[in-house]
């Protein structure tokens, strides 16, 4: 962009476009300004401070008090790190598990429902895209009724022959439990004595808890209709030519979904994985209107703990500065994520499928 | 490319300012906080009426406090208006942020050390004309640091409830109501069934803790200045609920399949809890079908114990009507007002000269307020309220667990906290 034809635009005829952009602009810079950027900093700033919640974090009373509010969160060696490392822990098996299910599932309903030759497809898309319209407090309290110890789930399970799990007061670790199954109930020393954030490494590796997995399936349950909705937009704005072409070349539908129509999502994939991760590092409000992290404290997650360090605890840098550990990590898995879905080059390996060499094209 | 991004940055720059200068100008006093003097003259800017912020438990507590402070409010001439908070410490904790707290409002025990130490309270309890009158261990209650900071609203003790139809169907009679441990534990053998178990609790400190208390033992010492948290009774108390868990004949709520021991109890699934005065609402309400009646907790064996839960009325340090909002406490704690309250909606009353008068008119209940002689209270230490919630995580697994290991822990934690 070169120097002179800047100035020539800004002095000739169009000289007052760029005072009408930022004037139309401007209600909503400073409505963002104002409800987002400033509320934002302001936080940050209560996260390296020692605000007690009383008058303004600006005051000359506070204090910087430097990473404090920090180290005892990860180094503190207290109940707030203990906390903290347990609310990660809880965190870290529901994304693991949510989000690639909710995108599977979700990618499935849309091929599904996308397909010309079911009938009642708007029927279907209706069906499976309700549970994302009903606000999540509602679900909540639903999934409370139908987990309950003696709920319809558990009578479900009691018809198979299943004696159904409490589930939002059982504490124990899905895999813990597996590994109960064979006899495992306590570690080795190597995972039991070492620990990370507080609790030790086997107690890292219990897994969800039960409750938490009932969390798990709701999540699931209510997301993935969204998500099934990007993937059908996406998969009916795919051109067509290119899947018949792959067909004339002999690809069957497993190949043609893998090789062909995949790839052509990798745009969709990326946007919906991403609001995936941020949106289960993010669970509140379920856990707000269902357990409040209880039971045993495995549905505890970052963001509950950070509204209950602020509010109960009265701990404020505490919570903001959970708030911006949880951001930077929501930052670094987005980040890692489009490395892993970037578009690259193909690889010589898989390059040996597409060029058609004279003997594997004679071959055939 | 360089150039737009410049562009970019001071056009982002000069909004944050302009932003900064106008929420400047919206948060007025903000930047001169001044801390009120909670030893000196009370603020009493007539002008200004009294707003009040209470959690209610339904319609009838907030009928009651609304005739209350409707009636004072006639009598002293000043405006005062009751307004039902959804989430009390949210809302509070708001409020002391901008500055422009609720004038008076309920403070529960965990609540007061984080606003007392900020500085959001006034330390009124020596001022109050009736100071005297409350039950000692609920002023302790609301000491924080050597101040009384507010008057106690009314109170609550747990004691054991008993179903008296499933009782008489086990060939039990009053002479076997249990007054030691092991007749508490012969009488839920007698009563657990294949149906029901005979003793069923809230699996926490809430109410486990009366175990403790019953041992001798308590989370800290009185005044909340050192932890006793794993001291040989409390240890002994835990030990005695888990032989009683690991016997099949008490059970928590959580794992027969009621939310809390008041459910459990009223469905039938046990035949006996351990709950305080707020159950007689509960069971009025939701099983009105089933006979029961209050008995003392048996004693340890370092006698009888029990646990103690109350709040009380703050009032801010900001408020521009102190003298107005002093006086408004004084009248909701006085006699007839409590006598009133517990009336309309239940509470015990937090003051001793209304003791008489309100167990002559709940016959029934005067265990609950016997229990005033020798019921401890939670403690109020800041960072407490997170303290006791990582100890009721770990007793979800009592059963399975190991006493004394669970309260070294809370001793571990309680420590950090007087640090």
């Amino acid at each position: 962009m070169s120097t002179p034809a800047r100035t020539s635009r800004r002095s000739g005829i169009r000289g007052g476009e760029a005072a009408s952009g930022w004037l139309f602009t401007a209600p909503m810079i400073i409505l963002l300004g104002m409800f987002l950027v400033i509320p934002v900093l302001m936080a940050l700033w209560v996260s390296f401070s020692d605000w007690n919640g009383r008058g303004s974090p600006f005051s000359a009373s506070v204090s910087f008090v430097g990473f404090d509010n920090y180290s005892a969160l990860v180094g503190g060696g207290g109940l707030a790190e203990q906390d903290f490392g347990t609310a990660l822990r809880n965190n870290a098996w529901y994304v693991i598990l949510v989000v690639p299910i909710q995108t599977m599932l979700s990618l499935f309903l849309a091929v599904l429902v996308n397909r010309q030759i079911l009938r009642g497809r708007g029927f279907f898309r209706t069906a499976f895209y309700f549970p994302s319209v009903t606000s999540s407090v509602a679900i909540t309290v639903l999934w409370l009724f139908l987990f309950s110890a003696s709920g319809a789930v558990n009578k479900l399970l009691a018809f198979v022959g299943v004696n159904g799990p409490n589930w939002f007061n059982d504490p124990s670790g899905v895999l813990h439990n597996l590994l109960g199954v064979f006899g495992v109930t306590t570690g080795p020393a190597a995972l039991t004595g070492n620990t990370f954030l507080g609790i030790s490494f086997w107690e890292w590796l219990a897994g969800p808890s039960v409750a938490m997995s009932a969390f798990i399936l709701m999540a699931v349950f209510t997301t993935s209709g969204t998500f099934m909705l990007l993937f059908i937009a996406a998969l009916q704005n795919l051109s067509g030519d290119v899947v018949e072409a792959a067909m004339m070349d002999g690809a069957n539908g497993w190949q043609r979904f893998w090789r062909v129509t995949l790839p052509q999502l990798r745009p969709t994939l990326f946007t919906v994985l991403t609001l995936g991760l941020i949106g289960a590092w993010q669970v509140f409000d379920q856990i707000y209107t269902g357990t409040q992290g209880g039971p045993g404290k495995t549905t505890l997650t970052p963001a509950y703990l950070s509204y209950q360090a602020a509010f109960t605890n009265q701990a404020w840098g505490q919570g903001a500065a959970i708030a911006f550990i949880l951001f930077v990590i929501i930052v670094v898995f987005t980040l890692f994520q489009r490395f892993l879905l970037a578009e690259r080059k193909v690889s010589a390996r898989r390059m040996r499928l597409y060029v058609q060499t004279p003997t594997a094209g004679g071959s055939k | 490319m360089q150039r737009r991004n410049s562009r970019w940055l001071i056009g982002a720059g000069l909004t944050v300012v302009g932003a900064l200068t106008l929420s400047a100008c919206g948060s007025g006093s903000g930047f001169s906080s001044d801390t009120a003097d909670s030893g000196g003259e009370l603020t009493s800017d007539s002008s200004q009426g009294l707003s009040i912020l209470i959690g209610s438990s339904g319609d009838a507590e907030t009928a009651s406090v609304n005739v209350a402070v409707a009636a004072w409010s006639k009598d002293s001439g000043t405006d005062a208006e009751v307004s039902v908070a959804s989430d009390l410490n949210q809302q509070l904790a708001q409020g002391f942020a901008a500055q422009k707290p609720a004038d008076v409002f309920y403070l529960s025990t965990d609540a007061l050390a984080g606003y007392a130490s900020n500085g959001s309270l006034l330390a009124y309890g020596d001022q109050l004309a009736n100071k005297d009158d409350f039950y000692p261990s609920l002023v302790s209650s609301f000491t924080y640091d050597g101040k009384f900071y507010c008057a106690p609203k009314d109170f609550s003790t747990l004691q054991l409830i008993i179903n008296t139809d499933l009782w008489a169907a086990a060939g039990l009679t009053d002479a076997d109501i249990p007054t030691t441990w092991d007749e508490l534990a012969t009488v839920s053998k007698t009563l657990t069934t294949g149906t029901q178990v005979g003793l069923a609790v809230g699996g926490e400190y809430a109410r486990l803790g009366a175990f403790m208390a019953e041992a001798g033992g308590s989370l800290m010492n009185e005044d909340s200045t050192e932890a006793t948290a794993n001291s040989a009774e409390n240890v002994a108390g835990l030990e005695y609920a888990q032989s009683l868990l690991n016997d099949g004949v008490m059970a928590y709520a959580s794992d027969i399949g009621a939310g809390w021991g008041g459910e459990a109890f009223g469905k039938q699934l046990s035949a006996m809890t351990i709950e305080g005065n707020w159950i007689t609402g509960a069971m009025k309400n939701d099983f009105p079908d089933v006979n029961y009646t209050v008995a003392e907790l048996p004693a340890g064996p370092e006698g009888q114990g029990t646990l103690q839960f109350t709040n009380c009325w703050g009032i801010a340090a900001d408020s521009p009507n102190q003298a107005a909002a002093l006086d408004l406490v004084e009248q909701l704690t006085s006699k007839d007002a409590q006598l009133t309250f517990s009336a309309d909606f239940g509470p015990m009353p937090s003051i001793q000269s209304a003791a008489d008068d309100w167990k002559s008119a709940n016959p029934t209940l005067v265990p609950f307020l016997d229990g005033a002689d020798y019921a401890k209270g939670v403690p109020n230490v800041q960072g407490a309220a997170d303290v006791v919630s990582d100890l009721n995580a770990q007793l979800e697994s009592l059963k399975t667990g190991d006493a004394q290991a669970i309260l070294d822990s809370t001793q571990k934690n309680l420590e950090a906290l007087l640090k």
